[in-house]
């Protein structure tokens, strides 16, 4: 049975209250054991529209659980997805706060510049013909959920763990390169950590792209011009400290976006 | 106590020997009691003499052990190196199992010397800028060791575990590519297993070369001219059986593929 409407309301209100105090909270699902992927859904937009209210701006999504390894982990066949408010986002070159954050880990990932929307059904070649500019982009995902004991409603109705998002200033033409043989070097201060193609993305980024415009549709939601979508991480997420600097590196002309944590 | 002549020329004739008959073997430190790592390289030196003394050609070179996570799991911090042989290369994309004990296939970076690169001293610069060609590379890994347990000593021994190899039909100059961030997608039968870039060969293929040039002047030798060297494992070995095709798509490089039968 779908969960009632205030019920929604004070789950939003909840993880909006984590957030803002930085203070986590215990699984949605160990009191809502029954808690649907939908419902959380609700729950994501409710606290979503709660935000918009006091001014934030939607400027993008973001897609999670795009690697089998995360899907396996959460024992889920399918993504998820976030919102990307303006609030999130940290101009190259400028620190991100941990002060600001719960418990933050970075990832790699290509982000779709799009600069028309997205018709649905949408079709990987929609997604190319769409996007203006495909850039090197850092995830900072962050967890209102205490020690990231998350099942999926959990983290869907968090906002798929949004965080900060760092998006590279320049990128390159879709056109220009094969999305899924792209590489990508992931370094902390200089140490590599992992490596990764873009087929690491649901066997190609801009097929998650394409998931995410009809998986919308569901809702009455549109992926917009303008709009810049986190395809998923290439490769896993690590715990950022401070002081730390992160960067990921890609192939194909792309270049590379960093993020330093104070 | 250090090796005797004859005892060195017993290992290689027992891994030799283990290889001709597609037998396992348990790890020398078994059989033959522990090896320094120079004894390995040195009993690898006599299997790559007795190849070349049955009519083999010497091609190239190999590195092994060059990913963090193999690094780590053998509790090293310098990669082993190995002799390839014009049988190893393929002359088609078809490995054929009943040759071989229990291969293992991993995608590389392999490059074709335009000049002679000798060391020591040499850096990666130095080292690309020796490079002809780069291309898409399988390589076919068939420990003579039972299960693929050995000591580094053990491996080296073996000659790095070298069975088999192909690389693309296609050379790319290696001008103006950045062999780090390009991009591997290793297919195992139409299935992505998993993917990587070029960094994950001691954080740049260019390094590996370098080490190997290194390497071989500590022995004397030099990387020549037209030899080939495959770089080092991008990705954890898929385990084949036939049937299986397994394929490596590289950004910039194109791709190339193994049928095993």
């Amino acid at each position: 049975m779908a969960l009632a409407s205030d019920r929604i309301a004070a789950y939003a209100a909840e993880l909006d209250k984590a957030e803002r105090t930085r203070a986590p909270i215990g699984p949605l699902t160990e009191r809502e054991p029954d808690l649907s992927a939908d419902d959380a859904y609700r729950i994501q937009l409710a606290w979503m529209a709660m935000r918009r209210e006091r001014g934030e701006r939607v400027v993008g999504k973001k897609i999670g659980l795009t690697s089998h390894a995360m899907q396996a982990m959460l024992g889920v066949f399918e993504p998820d997805y976030g919102h990307v408010l303006d609030t999130m986002v940290v101009p190259p070159g400028e620190p991100v706060r941990l002060s600001e954050l719960l418990q933050p880990k970075v990832e790699g990932e290509l982000a779709f510049i799009l600069d028309r929307d997205l018709p649905t059904p949408c079709t990987v070649l929609d997604v190319l013909q769409a996007t203006r500019l495909v850039v090197p982009a850092l995830e900072i995902v962050d967890s209102r959920i205490a020690d990231w004991k998350i099942k999926l409603p959990d983290t869907v109705a968090d906002n798929a763990s949004s965080g900060r998002v760092v998006l590279a200033e320049r990128g390159v033409r879709p056109d220009q390169l094969d999305l899924t043989l792209v590489g990508m070097v992931f370094e902390r201060n200089g140490e590599m950590l992992s490596s990764g193609a873009g087929a690491a993305v649901l066997g190609n980024p801009a097929a998650a792209v394409a998931w995410l415009a009809n998986k919308l549709a569901q809702f009455d939601i549109q992926l917009k011009a303008g709009e810049a979508i986190l395809s998923g991480a290439v490769t896993a997420a690590v715990e950022a400290r401070p002081g730390d600097l992160f960067t990921a590196r890609f192939g194909c002309g792309l270049g590379s976006v960093s993020a330093r944590f104070e | 106590m250090p090796l005797s002549r004859d005892e060195l020329e017993a290992i290689a004739e027992h891994l030799l020997t283990a290889e001709a008959e597609r037998r396992e073997v348990p790890s020398l430190a078994k059989t033959h009691g522990e090896l320094t790592l120079d004894e390995g390289y040195q009993v690898q030196d006599e299997i790559i003499a007795r190849k070349l003394e049955a009519g083999d050609r010497l091609i190239g070179w190999k590195l092994g052990l060059t990913s963090r996570e193999k690094q780590k799991a053998m509790g090293v911090f310098e990669p082993v190196y190995g002799a390839l042989f014009a049988s190893t290369l393929l002359p088609e994309c078809e490995v054929k199992t009943g040759e071989l004990i229990h291969p293992r296939v991993e995608p590389e970076i392999a490059v074709v010397m335009g000049e002679d690169l000798e060391g020591p001293d040499v850096t990666p610069a130095r080292a690309l800028a020796a490079v002809r060609w780069v291309l898409p590379a399988l390589e076919v890994i068939d420990s003579r060791y039972q299960d693929f347990k050995f000591t580094l000593p053990d491996v080296v021994a073996d000659n790095t575990s070298t069975a088999r190899a192909v690389t693309g039909a296609r050379p790319v100059p290696a001008e103006g590519l950045d062999l780090a961030t390009v991009g591997v997608v290793f297919v195992k039968n139409g299935e992505i297993i998993t993917t990587a870039a070029g960094a994950a060969v001691l954080g740049d293929p260019a390094i590996a070369l370098a080490r190997l040039a290194n390497h071989l002047s500590r022995r004397g030798q030099k990387l020549k001219a037209g030899q080939l060297v495959f770089t080092g494992a991008l990705t954890a070995a898929a385990f084949v059986a036939p049937g299986d095709v397994v394929e490596a798509r590289f950004a910039s490089l194109g791709s190339v593929s193994l049928r095993v039968v």
